[in-house]
């Protein structure tokens, strides 16, 4: 059998993607696919559950298993879908409208729960889809198609919130950076429990227009400047650190997972109930 | 664990948690509230002895999400609310519809609108459970009268989730949840509960959505040797997306279709005393225990009454319906909302004979005098 690559995994008669010239989500796309490929993964038994968005049509392009539900609800989706088949491995793709705002209470309790889902979060800031309208992951006093006369509402820092809400791994990357990208991916694929990647990406159509970027590359400069590591970050006054995407890993520990601790009760209750009987036989 | 059949005296949402497990339900998402939670109380403890999965989500939508992503992965799945869970839910139930994923909802009606008498009894989903969600689809909707029906009538709606791919809704009421009465629950036997139809094409040939000539596909569970493309989007055979008019027309006529065409295997009704009857009563759920208070009551004094009684809401009973409206000469329709059934009832009426509703939002049952007084009163009028 010839070795597998991510175009195995790649929905290559549906090309081309449909996303605007100059977005990331291709780009996540393909750091996605190569890591199914290099970690070994089977079609059967991986299962790509998708929102609403733009990044929630990625699963468009996967050869995987897919579920394509609802806007926001692409968590609880994939935590029915793990806790009944705890072999599988699950991977929501989300949005920061889809996965962070509409999403955002699916998300701090599947990080809390420790579900073994693999939450890969695409931020580009706005709703791409619907013509670029705030997020809650817009920036303050950045302009977009409902913010005319600039944001007035602070933005959430997905990664402290996925912290706060005890994800055992959490991390962002950016589109602009690749290399470390395709890493950070592959680990929150191989963490067991419930792992956040947070992923900057423009989006030149609508956000990138709006404020003052016309053009992609000016977008992908703007994230690029304003990148920094989480050491450099460290060395930063607060100031100094605002509006900054600090990339990086935040979070890597061993957390039990939620499939785990729950096959301890079934163990346990089994195992009573056959040397008891029934006790609800009345 | 072996069941033991028995004579029980049993609340009707322990009967529904009973009925489901009976069925082969093995998760459950949910989130609390009045009057479904013993149904998520009882699964907490019923479950993990059966190897199956309890989990509270942290709302409905994320509940209905859960039991419809774990419908996917091979298990059979239910989750329990009231009103206003259950319309939290509505979006959702509509993936079930597109995606054609079998799972049960039940719904412990309570009064509403909005958290209304939170505690107090109500028939006020009944449109809700049919119209709920978005969109044109079928709904198979069953409403139990009695514990020992919380239980037979569960099986019934596994069976009809897994054998036509669609979700069902248990419409229950407060009052049948929890009443206690005497119940006999037999083991369902094997030969009695049906399972999805699972392909035996090659894994490279599946297509989740092929349902030929008006059939149900087979739907494989993740996890298997296929690859299963589910999706809310109006897709193709595939479940890839397609936006083709003639597609669209297609798909979506199937929702309703697959439902509407076989009412002969899914409309259940039960009649009390129709063969002679000259007047009767149309109703569901807590409803139907007053009506037959009543009916006895009536019939103690020479009245010819009879009653044909709901057990399957939606589809509708038309054909039922319709016979009854030919045979006598009124029709009355107790309802604890204000008139949701009645208004079924009244488009198959040829003859144009009276259907007269009772209608109680008070969060008080219907008593059997006010269904008696209202007979009485239009067969007077009409001699």
């Amino acid at each position: 059998m010839s070795e597998v690559t991510y175009k195995d995994f790649l929905f290559t008669e549906k090309l081309p993607l449909f996303w605007c010239p100059g977005c990331g989500d291709g780009i996540l796309l393909g750091a996605i696919l190569r890591s199914f490929a290099k970690l070994g993964y089977k079609k059967n038994n991986t299962v790509v559950v998708t929102g609403i968005g733009c990044w929630g049509k990625g699963d468009d392009y996967i050869t995987t298993n897919i579920f394509h539900g609802t806007h926001g609800r692409a968590l609880p989706f994939a935590t029915g879908i793990k806790l009944a088949n705890p072999e599988l491995n699950v991977i929501a793709l989300m949005g920061d409208g889809d996965g962070a705002t509409i999403g955002g209470n699916h998300f701090i309790h599947a990080a809390r729960r420790n579900v073994d889902v693999t939450a890969i979060i695409v931020n580009n800031f706005n709703y791409g889809m619907t013509g670029g309208q705030y997020s809650g992951t817009t920036p303050e006093s950045s302009i977009t198609s409902t913010s005319r006369y600039g944001h007035i509402e602070p933005a959430f820092d997905l990664c402290k919130l996925a912290e706060a809400a005890g994800a055992p791994y959490v991390a962002r990357g950016s589109v602009y950076n690749v290399v470390q990208l395709q890493k950070l991916v592959e680990e929150a694929l191989l963490k067991k429990g419930f792992s956040l990647l947070e992923v900057v990406a423009p989006c030149p159509t609508h956000f990138g227009r709006l404020n003052s970027m016309k053009k992609p590359v000016e977008m992908y400069k703007w994230i690029k400047d304003n990148s920094v590591s989480i050491a450099s970050a460290e060395k930063l006054s607060p100031e100094e650190k605002e509006n900054k995407f600090v990339l990086g890993k935040f979070v890597d520990k061993n957390s039990v997972d939620y499939s785990t601790k729950y096959q301890h009760i079934i163990d346990s209750v089994s195992l009573k109930v056959s040397e008891g009987g029934d006790k609800n036989a009345e | 664990m072996e069941f033991r059949s028995s004579v029980r005296f049993m609340q009707g949402n322990a009967a529904i948690t009973e009925g489901a497990l009976a069925a082969g339900a093995r998760f459950y998402a949910g989130y609390p509230i009045t009057p479904s939670t013993e149904i998520a109380e009882i699964s907490s403890e019923r479950l993990p002895q059966l190897g199956g999965i309890y989990i509270q989500m942290e709302d409905e939508i994320a509940s209905i999400a859960a039991i419809i992503g774990a419908s996917a992965a091979g298990k059979k799945c239910y989750t329990a609310t009231s009103g206003p869970g259950f319309s939290l839910m509505q979006e959702n139930l509509g993936v079930a519809v597109i995606a054609e994923i079998p799972c049960v909802i039940i719904d412990v009606q309570r009064s509403g609108p909005s958290t209304g008498l939170a505690t107090k009894p109500a028939q006020g989903d009944f449109m809700q459970s049919r119209w709920g969600t978005h969109g044109d689809h079928g709904i198979i909707v069953l409403s139990p009268s009695s514990v020992e029906d919380c239980y037979y009538l569960m099986v019934k709606a596994f069976n009809f989730a897994e054998k036509y791919r669609t979700p069902v809704v248990f419409l229950a009421d407060e009052m049948i949840g929890h009443l206690k009465e005497r119940a006999i629950l037999n083991e369902i036997k094997p030969e009695d509960i049906i399972n999805r139809s699972q392909p035996v094409c090659d894994p490279k040939d599946y297509k989740t959505f092929d349902f030929g000539d008006g059939g149900i596909a087979p739907l494989a569970s993740y996890g298997s040797d296929y690859i299963v493309r589910l999706s809310g989007t109006t897709h193709d055979e595939t479940g890839y997306p397609n936006i083709k008019p003639e597609n669209a027309d297609r798909f979506i006529r199937h929702y309703t279709d697959k439902i509407e065409k076989n009412k002969k295997d899914i409309v259940i009704t039960r009649k009390y005393n129709m063969e002679d009857a000259e007047y009767a009563i149309i109703t569901f759920g807590c409803s139907t225990r007053s009506a037959l208070e009543a009916m006895e009551m009536l019939r103690a004094e020479g009245e010819k009454i009879g009653i044909l009684e709901l057990v399957t809401l939606w589809p509708f009973a038309d054909e039922q319906v319709l016979e009854v409206c030919k045979q006598v000469k009124a029709v009355f329709v107790p309802e604890m909302n204000l008139g949701q059934l009645i208004g079924e009832v009244k488009k198959y009426n040829p003859k144009n004979i009276p259907i007269v509703g009772i209608n109680k939002v008070n969060s008080l049952s219907i008593h059997p005098i006010e269904i008696i007084n209202t007979i009485l009163e239009v067969k007077k009028c009409q001699r």
